[in-house]
């Protein structure tokens, strides 16, 4: 009976004593955080993907509570998150439209010549390091190994027949994968977009031609059939500005390799 | 200089020769969750140190009071692990205040140091041992360390086999499992060793 006393009493009074230390250190240890950082963390997506260019969501919530950064920059939670944020913060939020990347890269194992065969470390890193950006001869072209499908924190990666390949319902336009990728290859585009060009290929026609069966060659004949002139050919490669272009589509019809294309 | 000898003898079983991890088993969670990176297995490693000292020296001293009380056989690890749990509360605390850097690099794991059994078991072994004050904090900080290289070694195990090439089933953690297995096997080695 009296060990049951003892028991309680020491235990109790062990408490109490960690109790009233950890209170005091509390105080002592207090580090005043503002209670809408919390808010703003709630309406993020917490995947700590670095999208926003902060170290992890706390760190994206954190600088806009401090009013260092726009509200609209986490593109992983969605404009409504945006809109929610912007009404904790009391500011205008500025929405915008679904952004998604894109591999402006077609070099299929069939379309694209192989330079040299590689039994090195399958990562793009590594293979970058060998006898100069990767295995194909297209030197813009998508090396394949998949450094970005482990970047990606939403499973929208992945490698399809040796060029990876953006799945437009799971990406939410981080941009983690240009991050990871050597060459930096993956490209923010609208979403509504079905008009890409699927090359980053800035060499001239004939060198294009041997190194890959669909890269574009910068004919022009896009950029002259356009009826919004919203195509310009530059360094040999078309390239379509998303706030002309009135996705038609007549580009599509009319390049003559097929390098004009929705993601899918 | 016997003391002194003691002490060397607990700390070389506690890092090499009775592991915490490679042949305690103890303490395999953090081991195997916290082992990514090296940066963060060493930031892990110097916190759980910390905890590990910090609470074998006070475990020792509530020890004493509980063995006065007749109390000792059922409360201590009751005892032990109040202790633990206000301790890693106030590192927590701590860090948060004067080294935010360290306390978010950490992150959740710090939290879960409270429920690591490697440092219950310290406290635990310090007691079945009949360790004395300063054998005790020896034995916490050293095991402690000797969690450190374990983790550390293995992280960077970890960190090549991202580059290794293996049948794809065994991609992620079985191919881990399998190193940390290797790794407890070569730890084995010390079994046996005996020092004075």
């Amino acid at each position: 009976m009296v060990n049951i006393l003892y028991a309680v009493l020491v235990l109790g009074v062990m408490g109490a004593a960690f109790a009233a230390l950890l209170g005091f250190a509390s105080k002592i240890f207090y580090v005043e955080t503002d209670p809408r950082e919390e808010a703003v963390m709630e309406c993020l997506a917490g995947a700590n993907c670095g999208g926003c260019g902060f170290p992890g969501c706390s760190g994206y919530a954190a600088a806009v509570v401090r009013g260092e950064a726009p509200t609209d920059k986490c593109v992983a939670s969605g404009p409504e998150a945006a809109a929610k944020i912007a009404e904790i913060m009391g500011v205008a939020g500025g929405g915008g439209e679904k952004m998604i990347a894109f591999i402006p890269c077609s070099g299929s194992a069939e379309a694209a010549e192989l330079k040299f065969d590689y039994t090195g470390p399958k990562t793009c890193q590594a293979a970058m390091g060998y006898g100069g950006k990767g295995t194909k001869v297209c030197s813009y072209s998508c090396i394949g190994y998949g450094d970005c499908v482990q970047a990606c924190k939403f499973d929208a990666m992945h490698i399809v027949d040796g060029v990876a390949k953006v799945d437009r319902e799971k990406c939410v336009g981080c941009m983690a994968c240009a991050e990871a990728c050597p060459k930096s290859i993956p490209v923010k585009v609208p979403y509504s977009m079905n008009e890409l060009v699927a090359c980053r290929s800035n060499d001239k026609g004939p060198a294009v031609m041997k190194a890959c069966k669909v890269g574009c060659i910068g004919c022009m004949k896009c950029a002259k059939e356009c009826p919004a002139d919203a195509i310009q050919i530059k360094d040999f490669l078309a390239h379509i500005d998303p706030d002309k272009c009135i996705r038609c589509g007549h580009c599509e019809t009319v390049c003559p390799r097929h390098i004009i294309h929705s993601q899918d | 200089m016997e003391m002194l000898q003691s002490l060397l003898s607990i700390s070389l079983g506690a890092i090499l020769i009775n592991n915490f991890i490679f042949s305690q088993f103890l303490g395999c969670c953090p081991f195997l969750g916290v082992s990514q990176k090296v940066d963060s297995a060493i930031g892990m490693g110097l916190a759980v140190t910390f905890v590990m000292g910090l609470a074998s020296a006070l475990s020792y001293v509530v020890n004493l009071v509980l063995i006065h009380f007749g109390l000792d056989q059922y409360l201590q690890t009751l005892a032990f692990i109040l202790i633990i749990a206000s301790l890693v509360q106030l590192v927590e605390m701590f860090l948060k205040k004067s080294i935010p850097s360290l306390y978010s690099a950490l992150g959740i794991y710090l939290p879960l140091i409270t429920t690591n059994c490697a440092v219950l078991g310290v406290v635990l072994l310090n007691v079945q041992n009949n360790h004395n004050f300063i054998q005790s904090v020896c034995y916490g900080i050293t095991g402690g360390l000797g969690f450190m290289l374990a983790i550390v070694l293995f992280a960077s195990v970890r960190e090549r086999l991202q580059f290794a090439e293996y049948p794809k089933s065994f991609e992620g953690f079985p191919i881990a499992l399998v190193s940390a297995g290797l790794l407890a096997l070569a730890f084995m080695g010390f079994t046996g060793m005996k020092i004075w």
